[in-house]
């Protein structure tokens, strides 16, 4: 029986639906070479939709449908996040599409149904919601990375992406059906119960590693990270931008609900299996970024080795342990988001600044941006007072706390090898000549946003009380 | 009135914001904003000098405590207290950045407010770091000092900067994380980053010697000790003058500070497991650093070498105080081996700082540092060679300069611990005098070498008031250092306490 509590737990995901028809519809109807309906409209749709969030967001953990959905204070927090990130994402994608002119209105359709998908796979309660949410937000990138019809860069990039996420996917349906086969639930809660007793059940560990490939192909964690930088680079950056920012909240939510609230009895074993994923991401990803000379590619790798770094404090076991990773992968989202903003920044029609040597003498043709992209690359290698900083300090300081000193003392090593590329970009845009004096071409929302991203790293890395708060006191409820 | 004014605060963050204005200010009107800077520095450094004029020299206590929460959910705090070791060494830096925003008034061609302003704001995190109480703190500062200096070698660097400025803040970063890693792991003992309570936190033998190493990674990194100084001499050649001087004179002894607020009482028994290993890596710097410095051909190098000699002091001084009180039994001389070599890295600002300058003075007329490219100097700049004289004869530790004092202190103390300790480390008094006035005598002295050194111009008048000033101050001191040692004698005194007291087995 649905009763209009389910519905009401439900209702910014309804209407987060219903809108993005309703602009599909709209925008067919559009001439606007701009679409300013079409971008206005979903601009207003997530607002609205974050407005309902957070206004329904209800004092005790909520459960719809039987127990398939979920609104906890995580849930909350991490949808507001895909908002906000969402809403900065479409508006560097708007300047973006409107500069390169391939300015279409299911770009941002497709993107109202990937943030759908991200929401329904943050509340998710069951193994079926799980993947529901988990297509619905594949199917939207997919589609996104393949919009820019003439780039066969593109084209390549979402034959890949999908062909190995149908993998994923089919690897994770085949543990889901393994877990069910030995529980006889879906529900997660009920799993969670049923498996108290019965780690050792092989069929159990077999489940759970093929669970795991998929949220680690998702996560893009080594050995499954071979799309990442063929995806990241060949994407327009747009979308690039939208796929390394808010899904990244999303497969940390799936994490979560399946490893923490399914699969928690079988702690040991994940921990071991995350170990080693954590460790070789680390490795491969700050290693390989040091020889890229596409700064896509560079971020990409950079992808890697932080969600290596983010794993770290998911396998501590502990409440304040993924506190610190939902911490890690909110603050990475909105380091990634500045850093390929600042790639669109610098492009212009029919010209992608996705070279490292295009940031060269950033720091002549405009001091502002250089100093934004020099907050963004230090806040990503970790060293205060910025942002960055602090998240890696929280999932550092949990793993010592859960006894994993060895494991932090590796992780603080490659963070090491990690700073020489990140400084290497900052060498490029402040002691190197420019090649060209051009000057950046942009409009204010762009300019404007993009500061307000950089300095929010600044900011908050002096004051990182409030959100360190947040994240715990919604972990601590959910434990 | 006066005591009330919260004046860490304002001495941490007048700078840093000083800085911001400054950039603000841009290079639009270039005379303004040296002015500003200027001016800046000058009211960072008279409210400095406040610090002493109130501080009480009775205590070991801190002082000037400034209390607010930061990030309560892990207890960590904006708390800012100085003791006697912390107080000359801010001194020491407001004093010594007004010399470097006037050293870089002329020379600097490009970027001048972004110079200024790196400068400024490195000043601000510089006396964070020597201010703060809670270790986040101090870590937050630390590290964001790496930031400025970065920029600063890069941009206004020689030929080879890249790569050494790339070098200088790998190394530092290296070293500090794993302290980060130790902070955390005292953390996650005692729930608290307050120094003052880890200092009194028990911790087993094993658990101590880990520690230290973490730390020592850290500081024996910024000091630096052989055989991890390979980053300073690239650093100091390439770096631009002021950042030389920034380097030697304050950024060494952040790592000194490190010791005496860390290293030591936190890990006191695996500071005694250590120390005969930490006094051989000191000689190791004193004598065979010493000998390094004696064949360089290039006048910064030489003197970065010199400073790393002239380091191995203050290690040794910090670390030879278990084997005097093995010896004697007295916490005397002990204390007075800590207070050595806290003059000796007092002292060692001044005129490292003097001698870069001096490097510094004659780089801006002949755009070359190499020994050989000069001769006979002193027929050209008179007033120059005698100013630079001074400078080199305390380098070499020439008895009434602040030079001799600081040597002089460790090496009397050391004697009490072990003859051949002090023998060797009193070789650097012959050392430190061949290889500063071989070196003076080459580029000062002699035949006029070449068209160049022919049309040198001498000093002009606001060089010759840096130098004045630091003039002053070497003597001052090497006269009458007794308010120094009056300054940190009860707080090295309650430190050597702190050596003393076993936390195994508590």
């Amino acid at each position: 029986m649905i009763s209009i509590t389910d519905i009401m737990t439900v209702a910014p995901e309804i209407f987060m639906l219903t809108m993005a028809c309703l602009i599909l519809v709209l925008d067919t109807f559009s001439n606007d070479p701009q679409r300013r309906l079409t971008y206005y409209l979903s601009q207003l749709t997530l607002v609205v939709t974050a407005v309902l969030v957070s206004q329904l967001s209800p004092e005790q953990t909520a459960y719809a449908f039987g127990n398939s959905y979920i609104d906890d204070g995580m849930a909350t927090v991490l949808k507001e996040g895909v908002f906000i990130i969402g809403f900065f994402a479409f508006l560097y994608s708007h300047e973006y599409l409107k500069e390169h002119g391939w300015l279409k209105g299911e770009y941002f359709v497709l993107g109202l149904f990937a943030i759908l998908g991200e929401m329904i796979l943050i509340s998710a309660y069951s193994l079926l919601t799980v993947y529901l949410g988990l297509e619905l937000l594949s199917l939207s990138l997919y589609a996104m990375v393949a919009m820019h019809r003439k780039s066969t860069a593109a084209s390549e990039a979402a034959m890949k992406y999908f062909v190995l996420g149908a993998m994923a996917s089919g690897m994770l349906l085949y543990g889901m059906s393994m877990i069910y086969g030995v529980t006889g639930s879906l529900q997660l809660e009920t799993i969670a119960t049923t498996i108290e007793n019965d780690t050792s059940n092989i069929l159990l560990v077999f489940g759970l590693v093929f669970v795991l490939v998929g949220i680690a192909f998702k996560l893009g964690a080594v050995p499954f990270h071979m799309w990442v930088p063929d995806v990241y680079q060949g994407s327009p950056t747009c979308v690039t931008l939208f796929l390394a920012s808010a899904p990244k909240l999303a497969a940390f939510a799936m994490a979560m609900r399946l490893l923490v609230d399914g699969l928690q009895p079988m702690l040991d074993n994940w921990q071991q299996m995350l170990i080693i994923l954590s460790i070789l991401s680390m490795a491969t990803g700050n290693i390989v970024a040091i020889s890229q000379t596409n700064i896509k590619r560079m971020l990409a790798y950079s992808a890697i080795a932080h969600i290596g770094f983010l794993l770290l404090g998911l396998l501590s076991g502990t409440a304040s342990g993924y506190a610190g990773s939902m911490f890690y992968v909110i603050i990475y989202a909105l380091m990634s988001m500045g850093a390929f903003g600042m790639v669109i920044l610098l492009g212009r029609k029919d010209f992608e600044a996705d070279e490292l040597a295009h940031f060269k003498g950033l720091s002549d043709r405009s001091p502002w941006f250089a100093f934004m992209m020099l907050i963004l690359m230090f806040s990503m290698a970790g060293v205060p007072p910025f942002l960055g900083f602090w998240a890696k300090w929280f999932v550092l300081k949990e793993l010592v706390d859960a006894g994993f000193v060895w494991l932090a003392a590796t992780a603080v090593f490659f963070s090491i090898i990690g700073v020489y590329y990140y400084l290497h970009v900052i060498k490029l845009m402040y002691f190197d000549k420019a090649d060209s004096m051009t000057a950046i071409k942009a409009s204010k929302q762009m300019r404007f946003a993009l500061s307000v991203n950089g300095l929010a790293l600044l900011i908050l890395g002096l004051m990182p009380g409030a959100l360190l708060a947040i994240c715990i006191s919604v972990m601590s409820i959910a434990a | 009135m006066l005591a009330e004014l919260p004046i860490l605060s304002l001495l941490i963050w007048g700078p840093v914001l000083g800085g911001v204005w400054v950039l603000y200010a841009g290079d639009r009107q270039e005379e303004t904003v040296k002015t500003l800077a200027l001016m800046i520095s000058v009211v960072t450094f008279l409210l400095s000098t406040l610090l002493y004029k109130d501080f009480d020299i009775t205590t070991h206590e801190m002082q000037f405590v400034e209390f607010a929460y930061w990030i309560e959910a892990f207890n960590i705090n904006y708390y800012l207290g100085i003791d006697g070791i912390a107080m000359p060494l801010i001194i020491l830096t407001t004093f010594i950045t007004v010399l470097v925003i006037l050293a870089g008034w002329e020379v600097i061609e490009k970027r001048i407010s972004q110079y200024l302003a790196a400068f400024l704001i490195m000043e601000g995190l510089m006396i964070g770091v020597f201010s703060a109480v809670d270790a986040m703190l101090f870590y937050v500062f630390w590290e964001a000092m790496l930031i400025p200096m970065f920029l600063i070698i890069g941009i206004w660097g020689g030929p080879r900067r890249v790569y050494a400025t790339i070098k200088f803040f790998l190394y530092t970063f290296l070293g500090s994380v794993f302290m980060l890693v130790a902070f955390l792991y005292l953390y996650s003992q005692s729930g608290t980053f307050n120094i003052l309570e880890l200092q009194d936190l028990p911790l087993e033998a094993g658990v101590q010697k880990l520690i230290f190493i973490a730390f020592l990674l850290a500081f024996a990194v910024k000091i630096p000790m052989w055989p991890v100084h390979t980053w300073l001499p690239d650093a100091h050649v390439e770096a631009p003058t002021g950042g030389s001087v920034i380097l030697a004179a304050i950024m060494l002894k952040l790592g000194g500070y490190g010791f005496l607020r860390f290293s030591l009482p936190i890990t006191p028994d695996a500071s005694l497991y250590f120390d005969t290993a930490m006094i051989v890596l000191s000689l190791i710097a004193i004598v065979y650093i010493g000998f390094v410095a004696l064949v360089q051909q290039d006048m910064k190098k030489l003197i970065a070498y010199s400073s790393i000699s002239h380091m191995g002091f203050v290690t040794l001084g910090f670390f030879i105080g278990f084997s005097i009180y093995a010896a004697t039994g007295s916490t005397e001389g002990a204390v007075f081996g800590l207070e050595g070599a806290m003059i000796q890295m007092i002292s060692h600002g001044f005129i490292s700082g003097a001698l870069f300058l001096c490097v510094g003075i004659m780089y801006d007329r002949v755009h070359s540092r190499e020994i050989k490219d000069y001769g006979g100097v002193v027929n050209t700049m008179p007033h120059f060679a005698a100013f630079m004289m001074l400078f080199a004869m305390a380098n070499a530790g020439l008895p009434g300069t602040s030079g001799f004092v600081g040597e002089f202190v460790v090496i009397v103390s050391a004697y009490q611990a072990n003859f051949w300790i002090a023998f060797l480390a009193a070789l650097t008094l012959i050392l430190g005098a061949a290889y500063t006035l071989w070196m003076y005598k080459r580029v000062i002295f002699g035949e006029v070498a070449n068209d160049n050194v022919k049309h040198l111009k001498d000093i002009n008048s606001r060089e010759t008031f840096i130098l004045s000033m630091l003039v002053i101050v070497v003597l001052v001191f090497g006269i009458y250092p007794a308010p120094l040692f009056d300054a940190m004698h009860p707080t090295l005194e309650h430190l050597f306490g702190q050596m003393l007291q076993s936390k195994v087995g508590q």
